[in-house]
C-alpha cells in the first residue's frame, strides 16, 4: 500500500512538471516521422484502391507494385515501429523517472540509423529499382542498397531496444526489490522481440546483399522466406502487445476505473513474449518443402499465441463492468451505458478492442492448415491485416496520440479536437469495414492479392469480382478522409493546440490486490523460454532447409 | 495469483474450441489425406528445361481417369496451358519454378500452393463439377504478374 501511495505521489509530481522536455522531443520526432509514412502510405492506398477497382489506370511512371511495395514499407515498417518505440520511450521516461542521458543518445542514433535507412530504402523504390514488396522474397532482387537500407533501419531498432533494456535495468538496481512499472514491463516484452525477432531477418538480409550486388551466385530461397516470416510475424504481434499495453493501463484510467490483476497482466505479457516468434510458419503453411508433421506442430505454435488473448478478452469485460457497476450500473449490459462513448481517447480503442473480435477470430480459422489454402494470398488476406493493423492497432495508437502528444507537448485536447476525433473513428470504422469487409469476401471467390486490376481476358469468375472490388475503393476513399483528419488532428496537438497540462494516461492499480510474486521479473528465465521454444520450432527445420537444400537461384529483376 | 471462477471457465471454454479446431485439422491431415501442398523434392531451378519430368510439361493419365498434370511456372505464364480433364477425373499437379517465387491458386476450388524454384511442388484435387476454371497465379512476380492466368475445362 505505501509502495503505491508512493508511487501515486510521483505521478502527481510528474504531473505538475510535465514530461521532461528533452525525452518529449525524442518521442515527438518519432511520431512526426509516424505521421509522415501515415499520410504518404494513406495516398497510396487510396491509389491501389481505385486501381484495383478498375476505376483508375496508373501511368507508366508509377507501377501498381512500386506503390504497393511503398505502401506495405511505410505502414508496416515505418509508421508502426517508429509510433511503438516513440510511445514506450515516452512510457519510459514518465515511469522510471526519466531517460537517462546514455539512453536518449543511444535512442538519438537509433533514430538516426532508422531515418537513413528509411531514406535508403524509399529512394530504391521511387527509382523503381526495389518493386519487390517489404516481403522482398528471394530470388527478386531489388537494388543491394535497398537491403543496405533495411541493416540501417535493424540496427536502428536495435540501438532503440538497447537503450530501453538499460534504462530498465539502471533503475532495477537503484531500486533493489522493486517491481518496475507495468507499463515498463509491457515496453521490455516489446523491446525483447523487437531485438530477438529481427535476429532471422538480419541474417536474411546480410545472405541477400552480396548475392544483390552481385559477389555470390545463388541463394537459398526456402531458407529466406522461413527466416523472413519468423522476424514479419513477431513484427505483427509487437504493434498487438503494444496496442494491449494501453487498454490494461490507460484505458482502465480513461472510464475511471482501476487496472485489472497486476499479476495476469504480466503473465500475458510473458506469454506473448514466450509464444510468439514460431508464430512465422503459418505464412507457410502452403509452402514446399516443409513436412506435414512440422506443419501441424505450426498448428498448435500458432493457435497458441491465442491463449493471452482470450485471457485479455476477459480482463476488458471485467474492467468495464466493475468500472460500470461502481458507477451505479444495473442488470447484465448496463455498464454498457456508463462508458464515456463520446470521449475519443476512449472510443477509438474500444472499436479496436471490438475489431479484434472478428479479426482474431478470422485468424484462428486461417492457421489451421486446409482452411488457409482456401484463404491464402487472396484478398481474404489483405481484409485480414486490414482489420487487426488497420483498425485494432491503428485505432489504438490513435487512441494513445490523443492524449500523449498533447502530454509531451504541454497542450490540451480541446472539446472541438476531441469532437473531429470522434468524427475521425467513425469514418475510418466505417471505411475500414467496407474495405475489408470487401475484401474478405472478394478473396473467398478467389481474388489475389498484390495483383492490380485485371479481368484476366474478361474471365467470367474475374469479372465477377468487380462489385466487391467497386465497394473496396468506396471504403478506401472514405479511409482517405480519414488519413487527412487524423495526420491534421496529430500536427494541431503536436504544434497548435492550446498549451496546458495533459496527464499521461496511467490507471490505479486493482482494489485489493494481493503483491505481484518476484517471478514474474525473471526475464532472464523468460528469454530462455522463448528461445527453447524457437529452437523446438525451427532447428529441425531449419536444419533440413540448409542441409537438403536444392542447389540455389541467381537473382531476378522481373519488373 | 487467483482468478476468478468465471475467468478459468472462459478459459477452458477458449482452449477447448482451440484444441478440437486443432483436432480436426490433424484428423484431416493425417487420416483423410487432406493434409495442404508439402512437395519435398527438390530440382536444380536453373535446369528445370533438362531435367525430368520437366523436360516435357503437359497432361499424362496415369489411372482410371486419374492424370497428372507437369507443370511449369515461369514469368509470366504456365505451361501447359488450357488443360482439359473430363468431369470425375482425379488429377495430381507436380510443379515447378523456372525462375523467381510463384503461386498457383485455381478459383473456385481449394487447390492453392507456392511455387518455388528449387522445389517440386504437388497437389492433388478432385474436379467433380463440370465448368471452366480460372488458375491464376497468386504470388506478385514481377511486372506482368496480373497476366499470369490460365484455365482449367472439365467436361
Ligand atoms: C487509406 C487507407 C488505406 C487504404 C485505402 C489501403 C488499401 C490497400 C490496398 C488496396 C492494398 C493492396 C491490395 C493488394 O493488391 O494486395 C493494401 C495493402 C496493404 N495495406 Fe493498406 N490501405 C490503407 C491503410 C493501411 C494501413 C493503415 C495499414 C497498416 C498500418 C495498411 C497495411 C497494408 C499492408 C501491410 C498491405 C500489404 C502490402 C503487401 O501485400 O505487400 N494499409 N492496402
Ligand atoms: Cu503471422
Ligand atoms: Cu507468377
Amino acid at each position: 500500500m505505501e509502495a503505491v501511495a508512493k508511487k501515486t505521489m510521483k505521478q502527481k509530481v510528474n504531473n505538475v512538471l510535465g514530461a521532461n522536455p528533452l525525452d518529449a522531443r525524442f518521442s515527438i520526432a518519432l511520431f512526426i516521422v509516424a505521421f509522415i509514412a501515415f499520410f504518404i502510405g494513406g495516398v497510396l492506398g487510396l491509389l491501389q484502391g481505385l486501381n484495383r477497382a478498375g476505376i483508375l489506370e496508373l501511368p507508366t511512371w508509377l507501377n501498381y507494385y512500386q506503390v504497393l511495395s511503398a505502401h506495405g514499407v511505410l505502414l508496416v515498417l515505418v509508421f508502426s515501429t517508429t509510433f511503438t518505440i516513440g510511445y514506450f520511450y515516452a512510457a519510459l521516461s514518465h515511469t522510471l523517472g526519466g531517460l537517462l542521458s546514455k539512453v536518449r543518445k543511444l535512442g538519438w542514433i537509433g533514430f538516426g540509423s532508422m531515418v537513413v535507412g528509411v531514406v535508403f530504402v524509399a529512394t530504391t523504390i521511387i527509382m523503381g529499382d526495389a518493386s519487390v514488396m517489404y516481403t522482398f522474397y528471394p530470388p527478386m532482387a531489388a537494388s543491394g542498397w535497398f537491403y543496405v537500407g533495411l541493416v540501417f533501419l535493424v540496427i536502428g531498432i536495435w540501438l532503440c531496444a538497447f537503450g530501453a533494456f538499460i534504462n530498465v535495468a539502471d533503475w532495477r538496481k537503484k531500486h533493489k526489490g522493486q517491481h518496475i512499472s507495468l507499463l515498463a514491463f509491457f515496453a521490455v516484452g516489446v523491446f525483447v522481440l523487437l531485438f530477438f525477432g529481427s535476429i532471422g531477418v538480419t541474417i536474411e538480409v546480410l545472405m541477400i546483399i552480396p548475392w544483390a550486388f552481385g559477389w555470390t551466385d545463388t541463394i537459398n530461397v526456402l531458407l529466406s522466406r522461413t527466416l523472413f516470416w519468423s522476424f514479419g510475424h513477431t513484427l505483427v504481434n509487437i504493434w498487438y502487445l503494444t496496442a494491449v499495453s494501453t487498454w490494461y493501463i490507460a484505458i482502465p484510467k480513461i472510464i475511471g476505473g482501476r487496472q485489472w490483476s497486476d499479476t495476469l497482466t504480466r503473465l500475458v505479457v510473458i506469454l506473448l513474449v514466450v509464444l510468439n516468434i514460431t508464430g512465422g510458419f503459418h505464412h507457410q503453411i502452403v509452402d514446399p518443402g516443409i513436412t506435414e508433421g512440422i506443419k501441424f506442430m505450426h498448428v498448435f505454435m500458432s493457435l497458441s499465441i491465442g491463449f493471452p488473448s482470450l485471457m485479455t478478452a476477459f480482463a476488458m469485460f471485467a474492467i468495464f463492468e466493475r468500472s460500470g457497476r461502481k458507477k451505479g450500473a444495473k442488470g447484465l449490459l448496463g455498464w454498457i451505458k456508463k462508458l464515456p462513448w463520446g470521449d475519443v481517447r476512449f472510443l477509438a480503442p474500444m472499436i479496436a478492442m471490438i475489431a479484434f473480435i472478428p479479426a482474431g477470430a478470422g485468424g484462428i480459422a486461417q492457421t489451421n492448415n486446409q482452411l488457409n489454402t482456401v484463404v491464402h494470398n487472396s484478398m481474404w488476406v489483405v481484409g485480414h491485416f486490414h482489420l487487426t493493423l488497420g483498425v485494432t492497432v491503428v485505432l489504438s495508437f490513435f487512441g494513445v496520440a490523443y492524449w500523449l502528444i498533447p502530454h509531451l507537448t504541454g497542450r490540451v485536447l480541446t472539446p472541438q479536437m476531441n469532437k473531429l476525433g470522434v468524427i475521425q473513428t467513425l469514418v475510418w470504422t466505417v471505411g475500414m469495414a467496407l474495405m475489408s469487409g470487401a475484401m474478405h469476401y472478394v478473396g473467398l471467390f478467389g481474388s489475389p492479392r498484390r495483383t492490380s486490376y485485371t479481368t484476366y481476358g474478361d474471365n467470367a469468375t474475374a469479372l465477377g469480382w468487380d462489385p466487391y472490388l467497386l465497394l473496396l475503393a468506396v471504403g478506401g476513399t472514405l479511409l482517405m478522409v480519414g488519413v487527412v483528419l487524423m495526420v491534421y488532428i496529430a500536427f494541431n496537438l503536436m504544434f497548435f493546440a492550446p498549451k496546458g497540462q495533459t496527464e499521461f494516461q496511467i490507471a490505479e492499480p486493482e482494489e485489493n490486490a494481493a503483491p505481484t510474486p518476484k517471478w514474474t521479473e525473471r526475464w532472464t528465465l523468460w528469454i530462455v523460454l522463448m528461445i527453447l521454444v524457437v529452437s523446438m520450432a525451427y532447428v529441425i527445420p531449419v536444419v533440413d532447409m540448409i542441409v537438403n537444400a536444392p542447389p540455389g537461384s541467381p537473382p531476378f529483376r522481373t519488373w | 495469483m487467483k482468478m476468478h471462477r468465471s475467468e478459468e471457465i472462459w478459459l477452458i471454454i477458449g482452449v477447448a474450441i482451440l484444441v478440437i479446431s486443432m483436432a480436426i485439422t490433424g484428423y484431416q491431415a493425417f487420416a483423410l489425406d487432406m493434409g495442404t501442398p508439402s512437395g519435398l523434392e527438390t530440382i536444380d531451378p536453373q535446369k528445370v528445361d533438362e531435367t525430368a519430368p520437366f523436360d516435357k510439361p503437359g497432361v499424362y493419365k496415369t489411372g482410371d481417369n486419374e492424370y497428372e498434370v507437369v507443370m511449369t511456372l515461369q514469368i509470366f505464364s504456365f505451361t501447359p496451358m488450357d488443360i482439359e480433364i473430363p468431369a470425375g477425373a482425379k488429377v495430381t499437379f507436380v510443379m515447378t519454378s523456372k525462375d523467381v517465387v510463384h503461386g498457383f491458386q485455381v478459383a473456385g476450388t481449394n487447390l492453392n500452393a507456392m511455387v518455388t524454384p528449387g522445389h517440386i511442388q504437388r497437389a492433388t484435387q478432385n474436379f467433380d463439377e463440370a465448368g471452366e476454371y480460372l488458375v491464376l497465379c497468386n504470388e506478385y512476380c514481377g511486372a506482368g504478374h496480373q497476366m499470369m492466368s490460365t484455365t482449367i475445362t472439365v467436361k
